[in-house]
This record gives structure tokens, sequence and C-alpha cells, in this order.
């Protein structure tokens, strides 16, 4: 059995007060760890690579400053065969995409007075050659998704798809950014709340 | 070959926050109804989401949306414990509000808006946005959720402290954790995949 992620990433012990607080919701316990499997331990990879799936982890990772969840993810990509090139690259993208969110457009209309305008992340073409079209266009939709989701449209779609992701592809990569944003999300509260308790 | 987006045109786009009921169209291919497998029905855990473009499209990976989807449920129906339910949706309207997600924004604040009778207050909340004064209690659960929010995480001891000085227990402040978490994972589904629009009457 694989051991719980978020308790890993966040250091619960079994039998600490956090540890009997989370079973209040066992389902959801259970089912983070399942979306966690499925995503990076899934039945067949389908169109996106073990190596991809730890890729986007690394630089999603990153983008947030999590520190244990880069390692992990890290430590993965390393598993996936992911050479020292490519882990560069990653820190480099990483380097260069870090801001602060959610910034982004609303539909024209009253909300554009709330329309806050930040980084366009685009990969520089050193690094793109050492993270391939596949992924150079992934970061690049990735950082959309971390930063400013509220900008996203088909014709960030239409890029990945032209990078040769397939429309499934597309669901697998939008579902593990998505689902990451909310495990590093648990985590952090939880090594708040350790301190707290 | 090369997949394509699915062009959509002629609907129009809600330009507020609303508890209106709104529709969402996708611009991926959801699967065909009549082609999806017995794995892919089953993902859908409620039979009836074979009707929703939304679940279609995610069933493509079939065992993430079931994974998502019973996350989904424990956190926010599980009766046992913890924070009301009004108040789980509260954070989830708060985090879709900060992030701008239309859709998400209108379904969460009308179940908070039934559960805690608060109408005014949710209405609030949509018209000004997180930064709105609602009530003590609420301001603390909104703060809390903006702060997780954000990019980097803003949460911290200060958030903890507001909550507890509400009455929130760590039951109860584990959900707002994981309320507004999952709306960080909702939203970004819901935002990239396609769009809203008022609902067909």
């Amino acid at each position: 059995m694989v051991a719980d992620v978020i308790d890993t990433l966040a250091d619960i012990a079994p039998g600490s007060k956090l540890d009997l607080a989370r079973n209040r919701r066992t389902v959801a316990r259970q089912q983070a760890q399942a979306s966690y499997l499925s995503l990076f331990k899934p039945a067949t990879m389908g169109g996106v690579s073990a190596q991809e799936r730890y890729a986007v982890a690394c630089f999603v990772s990153g983008l947030h400053g999590q520190p244990q969840s880069e390692a992990f993810y890290g430590a993965g990509l390393s598993e996936a065969g992911g050479t020292a090139a490519l882990k560069a690259a990653i820190a480099l993208a990483v380097a260069a995409g870090k801001t602060q969110g959610p910034y982004g457009a609303f539909p024209k209309g009253p909300l554009s007075v709330e329309d806050t305008t930040g980084m366009i992340f685009k990969v520089a073409p050193d690094i793109a050659l050492a993270l391939g079209r596949r992924l150079v266009a992934a970061f690049e939709h990735t950082h959309m998704l971390v930063f400013h989701p509220r900008d996203a449209a088909s014709p960030s779609l239409q890029s990945l798809l032209d990078a040769g992701w397939s429309t499934t592809d597309v669901v697998t990569l939008s579902q593990l950014v998505a689902f990451l944003s909310f495990q590093i999300r648990v985590v952090a509260g939880l090594r708040i709340m350790a301190t707290k308790v | 070959m090369t997949d394509k987006t699915v062009p959509q045109s002629g609907h129009t786009v809600p330009t507020v926050f609303t508890r209106d009921m709104l529709d969402w169209l996708p611009w991926l291919e959801p699967m065909e109804a009549e082609k999806m497998s017995q794995h892919h029905l089953d993902s859908l855990i409620d039979a009836s989401r074979v009707k929703s473009p939304y679940f279609r499209l995610l069933a493509r990976d079939p065992d993430v949306l079931a994974a998502r989807t019973r996350t989904d449920k424990d956190i926010f129906y599980n009766p046992e414990a913890g924070l009301p339910r009004a108040e789980r949706e509260l954070a989830a309207a708060a985090t879709s509000r900060l992030n701008g997600c239309i859709y998400c924004a209108s379904v969460h604040a009308r179940f908070a808006a039934t559960y805690s009778k608060k109408v005014p207050e949710v209405e609030k909340l949509l018209a000004e946005g997180t930064g709105a004064d609602l009530d003590k209690r609420w301001n603390a659960i909104v703060a809390a959720s903006v702060a997780l929010t954000s990019t980097p995480i803003a949460f911290g001891p200060k958030h903890v402290d507001a909550l507890r000085a509400e009455g929130l227990d760590d039951e109860a402040i584990l959900d707002v954790i994981s309320a507004a978490s999952f709306f960080n994972w909702a939203n970004r589904l819901m935002l990239s995949l396609g769009e809203p629009t008022p609902a067909a009457s």
C-alpha cells in the first residue's frame, strides 16, 4: 500500500490529533489519495507519460513554493527517468514563472473594473529545447491555471492540441494541475494547523 | 490527427456573479453517451450526470473523475461533526468569487443561501467580492478561504485564531481548509474547459 501522500507531505503522525480530525472525513481522505494514485500511478498511462506527469507536478509545486511537494514530485520525476537537464529546465521555468495570483480578466461588463493584469508566461527558447514541444505547451497552460485561471479560453486548449496533446490528454493534464492546486493547499493548511494544536 | 476545440457561438455569457441557474458549454469534445463503456459510466457516480457535458468531458479520464467526485461529496455532504453545510458552501462560494469562476460561484452561492437563509450576506459577497463585510464569523471563513486561494498561499496562524475565536473547532477548521482547497480544484476545471451561459428556461 502506498502511504497517504497528504499525511506524508504534512508530516501527520498516526494517532496524532490531526490524524484523528482527518478521520472524521474518511472518504475524502481515501479519495484524495485515490485521486493522487489515478494521476501518478494510473492503471495505464494513456497518452500522458509518467515523466510528463511528474514534470508538470514539479512545475506546479515550484510555482507554489511548496518545498515538501517539490521534493516529493522531484523524486517521482527521477524515478520516471527525468534527466538532470530536464530538472534544470524545470527549475529555470519555475524561477521565471513565479508571481502572485489569482489575477486575470472577467467577461467584458460590470466586473471589468475588477480585472487585474499579470504575467503571461512563455517558456524561454533555451528552456524549451530541454522540455520539448509537448511540455512547453503544457507549462504555458499550467502557469495560467495556477495563477490566472479566469483567463483560460479555447485558444490555449488549441495550443495544447496543436502540440500533440489529445482531448483526453488535456483532460488528464487539467485534472493533474487542478488536483495539485487542491493537494498543496490541504497540506499548507494542515501544516499551519499542526503548529496550533 | 490533431484534435480540435469545440466552437461555441451565439450564446450569451454572464457578466456578473449571480445565484441564477447557469449552463456550461464545453470547449473540448465530451464523450458521446452512447459510446461510454461501463467504466466511463460508473465514473459519473450519479447516473443522471450523463446529461452533463462537463461530466462527460471529465469521464475521458474516468478514475480521477470518480475519485474527485467522491472527495467532493464527503467534504460537502458528510453531516458528521465539523462545519455546518451552509458554511462549507460559503467557503466554496468565496473561493470561486476570488478565482473568478462565475459558474461555480452561482451553484455554491445558491447552496450557501439556501442552507444559511442569509440571502443578503450571500448577495453582498457576490456583488462586492471577498472584501465584503458580512458578519464576524463569515468574515473569518471568507478570509481563511481567500488566504488559502492566494498563490503563494497566505493562510497562517492568525486565520486559525480568527476561526477559533468564532467558535470553530479543529474539525470545523479542517472543513474550511478542505472546502476552499477543493474549490481550487473545481474552479480550475470549470474555468479552463468551457464557459457558462444563462440556463435555457
